[in-house]
């Protein structure tokens, strides 16, 4: 059988403003819509994608012993519980950097296409050796970002490299949006953002307090797939595009409905 | 213009941060993209500067070099005010007359 496998790396150059939260989502949202997923922790030096989706007490092998031909690739997959159809191979151990080589990275992934429809790579960040050897094994690219400044700018520099290395395509994800803040003009619009590092727009995913709360569990918000957490509506809307679904943006200025929110928007009417 | 920023000047609030915001990451990104230090930018600007000093006359002063930034696509935007052309011929009305030099300069690559 061969698979058309997609290599997707997701990345943002900056730390913090959602790259594993994304993957560990995104990972059982596709899954749960009937894709073997594959999420890969190229964060060799901190690794924390076990534990968002739990599985940290699993993990007897890392990619370091498969490439050292020290256990099978089956072995050192962990298959998620209660969504069997995701498989998490564990970053190595810090060591592993000082000898991993773009190569190594390609080879895992090339495992890893042969069992899987969709290999999500979860990018360290900053663009040293890490970010390079996730680059070199990746086919597209997720970048993710908050609307604010610092994490805008460095996108920026992170699509100029994959520009540069041939990755195609590269979508954004905007992560964090505060609907309200927006609505004020005290946070960079959907637009701005955009506009400014000229990417589709592959989803916005609205704060949400309960993705904390789900990281405290070591359970991704898509798997409990609660209707009420806006951020879990948005990571299944995001799968879902991915897989080619037809579905529309959220528009978050539409996320209130009181007087309030009415008397927001009439603020925001442009008059010219 | 909204609403907004109309009552923010009326009780001379400040404006939004967005706006402020959309400007600083614009500016930075610029040269961000073209990779050139502000040392590096003043020099050019001199050089192009006296390449054009020798076909026309210009306001030294009036000059301005910068980079501006649309969809991914920094240019190099020069403004230099021409008082006449050296030749003598054609008298260009002095200060009103302003020629825009452009080039697209793409996007630094590593």
């Amino acid at each position: 059988m061969t698979l058309n496998t997609r290599v997707i790396l997701i990345c943002s150059g900056k730390g913090g403003v959602g790259k594993t939260t994304l993957t560990a989502n995104l990972g059982i949202s596709l899954a749960s819509k009937g894709s073997p997923t594959a999420v890969l922790d190229a964060d060799f030096g901190l690794r924390n994608l076990d534990l968002l989706l739990g599985l940290e007490n699993r993990i007897v092998y890392t990619a370091q012993e498969v490439l050292e031909e020290n256990c099978r690739l089956d072995q050192a997959l962990v298959k998620h519980k209660q969504e069997p159809n995701l498989s998490l191979l564990p970053a190595g151990n810090p060591r592993m950097l000082d000898w991993l080589k773009p190569e190594d990275m390609v080879k895992i992934v090339d495992m890893l296409s042969k069992q899987f429809e969709y290999v999500l790579i979860d990018c360290p960040a900053g663009v040293e050796d890490g970010f390079r050897n996730a680059v070199a094994a990746s086919k597209e690219a997720i970048i993710v970002t908050n609307p604010e400044v610092s994490a805008v700018r460095d996108a920026d520099r992170v699509i100029g490299l994959l520009n540069t290395h041939g990755i195609k395509p590269v979508q954004l994800v905007l992560n964090r949006v505060r609907p309200k803040m927006m609505e004020s003009q005290e946070m960079l619009s959907i637009e701005d953002v955009t506009d400014i590092l000229a990417l589709p727009l592959l989803g916005l995913v609205l704060e949400d307090e309960q993705v904390i709360v789900s990281t405290n569990r070591g359970e991704p918000l898509t798997l409990i797939g609660s209707s009420h957490s806006p951020a879990a509506r948005c990571y299944s809307n995001i799968a879902g595009r991915l897989k080619g679904e037809d579905i529309p943006l959220i528009d978050p200025s539409k996320e209130g409905s009181g007087l309030r929110d009415k008397f927001r928007r009439l603020m925001q009417t442009k008059i010219f | 213009m909204t609403l907004r920023d109309i009552l923010n000047k009326l009780l001379g609030r400040h404006p939004a941060s967005a706006s402020k915001a959309r400007e600083r990451l614009q500016l930075v990104l610029a040269h961000d993209r073209t990779d050139l230090s502000p040392d590096l930018l003043e020099q050019m600007r001199e050089e192009i500067l006296n390449v054009v000093a020798k076909y026309v006359e210009i306001d030294l002063e009036g000059g301005a070099v910068s980079l501006e930034t649309e969809d991914r696509m920094t240019a190099l935007v020069a403004n230099l005010p021409i008082k006449r052309t050296l030749s003598g011929e054609i008298q260009i009305k002095e200060q009103t007359k302003k020629e825009t030099v452009s080039s697209s300069i793409e996007e630094a690559t590593e």
